[in-house]
């Protein structure tokens, strides 16, 4: 009876505490920081969490030189941040939150494609800039004049790899393994699949795989019978090394190609060295000898324990860095709040301003339609390292 | 043509790979439905608990014993995944669905929702499992080994998923047909207050009906992350917990060898979905809409499933 009563209680205190521990990790609640407040939100967890946690050190590794300084206009700025998960829906939810309870004056994220486009309307309803250090695909900063991004899009970036598969590997036919659970995904195959075509090559087997896909054995024996010179694969890095080992396994010898969904150390853990040779393009290359670059490098290792910054860092840093440009281009705002709507408005006048801004990821301009114009660098794998490879500028790639 | 055939044989060697793990995890679904007439939802997260639990052993022997991957840490792993998840399927029976054994269906049913997404959330916690994705190490000597027969790749580490599967379905076959305990769970299956007054000891059987049914998602789970060694994240449990629940209906709910079938059955529409959909103008990512449409055929055409039995109800 006693024993009974004891496992009632605890089936009733078990979810309760679950409850508790899960609302204690959410970082919520406190009251809203001082000063000037910039909303970050991304992938601090989940599958896509080293996007967010990079991007997050970028970011405040700008934002601890900026208050070193004296802050901008005088004032010291705070970011405050909420973990999406990598969930769409979560998202849209947290951006809601910073505008609405935590008064942002600007908002940075996120990383991938699909929760930029959920986010993204809500800033643009609110009137509150925002800079995507990293989302690609180009509907994003279609969703009004508020979105800007500070990485160039899709379109491009498929393109650089189309371009480089027939120019530097020499490749006549190709073929394409997308996720269609990601917008990103499918983006970079649209442009991949366009710009190939249009320089001449021909594209033999284009295969797709869902979120719940156990293996990628079938897609990859149909991609095996039409025999590619190349394999183009822009997924992100937690299903891209099992689809390199299966590839080598089922018999594709050729190298696979990607874009900067890549990008990740956690990748070399997947694919357990299947992906030897292979390529994929980024939006810039950790070996650049620029002193810029080389100082970023540096003063990140010193601040996370020896960790190479990857590009969703220097995104991050470079997207920070415009915003506080713009914040203080736009001045200190006359009555003294930062989130009004005619200060928002300055704010993003002043961001879209920007022009050949020097950030560690290359001269950035913001064009007409609020995208980056700046290169791209192609990196190859070689033993667990990203060597650089060639850097690609917009106007090699036919449109 | 004989590529054709080729190409074919070829997908039914895939397709029976990812049917093993299918398999495994609807004989649970099956085995709990057979004697409670439950359909526990939180299976797909047990599954997923011994993928972590498999994962999370490998790592630590290679880290603390220098060892290198061998048949004796698949064996261990593939040990520690079934007993994890056996003894986490009894908790999940005796906190959340005995106390309400004798509440009307619904109740057991919501909380079999309940129990799933606590699990899930409490896995994905920092300091639990986290929610970034991870990969196992290889269980197994050797990276990509394969073996070509008359052309038709076979991995290794498929070949050990396939033939790992049978031997369990053949030992549960032995239990479930061949042992006292195992007639004892057929009478309760039959039925329950009857069993009890030859003196079943039901609660007993219920018990180590979870207990089984919980070990085998636990070896699905460690072949997964073992053989197949895709990225694992504490949600992941959630689509081929859905999917083998399909195989277990398409099979016949509470029915052991049509819940096996039916998981094969699922692995190979899956895999030819993807090969073959195309040439009829259906993507390739449809292979998950095709696990519901089965499921909507299923309950259209024969409710019953390919083995189950038209049950009476009872006035």
């Amino acid at each position: 009876m006693i024993l009974s009563r004891f496992v009632k209680t605890a089936a009733f205190a078990l979810p309760l505490l679950a409850i508790t521990l899960i609302s204690a990790g959410c970082n919520g609640g406190g009251p809203a920081p001082s000063g000037i407040v910039i909303g970050e939100y991304g992938a601090m967890t989940g599958e896509e969490a080293t996007f967010g946690t990079s991007t997050d050190k970028g970011v405040q590794m700008a934002i601890t030189e900026a208050n070193a300084k004296g802050g901008v206009n005088g004032e010291k700025v705070a970011v405050k941040l909420y973990d999406d998960q990598g969930i769409p829906d979560q998202a849209k939810t947290v951006v809601t939150k910073l505008i609405q309870q935590d008064g942002v004056c600007a908002v940075i994220g996120e990383v991938a494609s699909s929760n930029s486009l959920q986010a993204a309307p809500e800033c643009q309803k609110s009137k509150v800039p925002m800079i995507t250090p990293a989302s690609t695909n180009a509907k994003v900063t279609q969703q009004g004049d508020y979105i800007f991004r500070t990485c160039f899009i899709d379109p491009f970036q498929g393109g650089v790899m189309a371009s480089f598969a027939m120019h530097n590997l020499k490749a006549k036919t190709a073929a394409v393994l997308t996720d269609s659970s990601q917008d990103y995904s499918k983006g970079l195959a649209a442009a991949f699949k366009a710009t190939f075509t249009k320089m001449g090559g021909k594209i033999v087997a284009d295969e797709a795989y869902g979120k719940g896909a156990l293996d990628y054995h079938s897609q990859l024996s149909t991609i095996k019978a039409a025999n590619p010179d190349v394999l183009f694969v822009p997924g992100y890095y937690n299903n891209v090394g099992a689809i390199g080992r299966t590839a080598r396994s089922v018999g594709v010898k050729v190298p696979l190609l990607g874009g900067d969904g890549w990008d990740s150390d956690k990748l070399f853990e997947g694919a357990a060295g299947s992906l030897e040779g292979c390529y994929f393009s980024n939006h810039y290359s950790i070996q650049n000898t620029d002193p810029k670059v080389q100082a970023f490098v540096a003063q990140y290792k010193k601040d996370n324990a020896g960790e190479s910054p990857d590009a969703m860092a220097a995104l991050g840093y470079d997207a920070t860095r415009i915003l506080l440009a713009a914040l203080a281009k736009a001045g200190k705002p006359a009555d003294g709040s930062y989130t009004s709507d005619a200060y928002r408005a300055k704010l993003r006048d002043a961001i879209a301003a920007t022009k050949d801004f020097d950030g560690v990821t290359g001269k950035i301009t913001l064009g007409a339609d609020r995208n980056a114009i700046k290169p791209a660098v192609v990196l190859e794998i070689k033993g667990n390292e990203r060597k650089y490879v060639s850097t690609v500028k917009p106007e090699e790639i036919p449109t | 043509m004989q590529d054709q055939l080729h190409h074919f044989l070829q997908q039914l060697v895939f397709g029976l790979g990812v049917g093993s793990i299918y398999a495994l995890i609807a004989l649970g679904y099956t085995m709990v439905y057979g004697v409670l007439r439950l359909i526990n939802f939180a299976h797909g997260d047990v599954y997923m608990v011994g993928a972590y639990i498999s994962l999370l052993l490998a790592r630590y022997i290679y880290a603390h014993h220098a060892g290198s991957p061998s048949g004796e840490v698949f064996a261990i792993c593939l040990v520690a995944s079934m007993l994890g998840c056996g003894i986490l399927g009894v908790v999940i029976e005796r906190l959340a669905y005995r106390p309400l054994r004798k509440a009307p269906r619904l109740a057991s049913l919501i909380t079999a929702i309940g129990v799933s997404l606590l699990i899930e959330n409490f896995c994905n916690l920092p300091g639990v499992f986290g929610s970034s994705p991870q990969t196992s190490p290889n269980l197994l000597p050797g990276n990509h080994v394969a073996y070509t027969v008359q052309g038709i790749v076979i991995e290794r580490n498929y070949l050990v998923l396939f033939v790992a599967t049978l031997i369990l379905l053949v030992t549960l076959w032995y239990v479930v047909t061949r042992t006292r305990l195992g007639r004892a769970m057929r009478a309760v299956s039959f039925d329950n207050d009857a069993a009890s007054l030859m003196g079943v000891n039901t609660n007993a059987v219920i018990t180590f009906t979870f207990f089984v049914g919980s070990a085998l998602a636990g070896a699905a789970g460690c072949l997964f992350s073992g053989m197949v060694q895709n990225s694992i994240f504490p949600y992941f449990g959630i689509m081929p917990g859905v999917k083998a629940f399909v195989a277990a209906v398409l099979g016949g709910i509470g029915n052991i060898p049509g819940a096996a079938v039916g998981g094969f059955l699922m692995g190979l529409a899956e895999v030819l979905v993807v090969s073959y959909g195309p040439r009829f103008h259906i993507p390739p990512t449809y292979s998950d809409a095709m696990a519901f449409a089965i499921l909507i055929v299923v309950l259209l055409v024969k409710p019953t499933g390919l083995f189950g039995k038209g049950v009476v109800e009872k006035v």
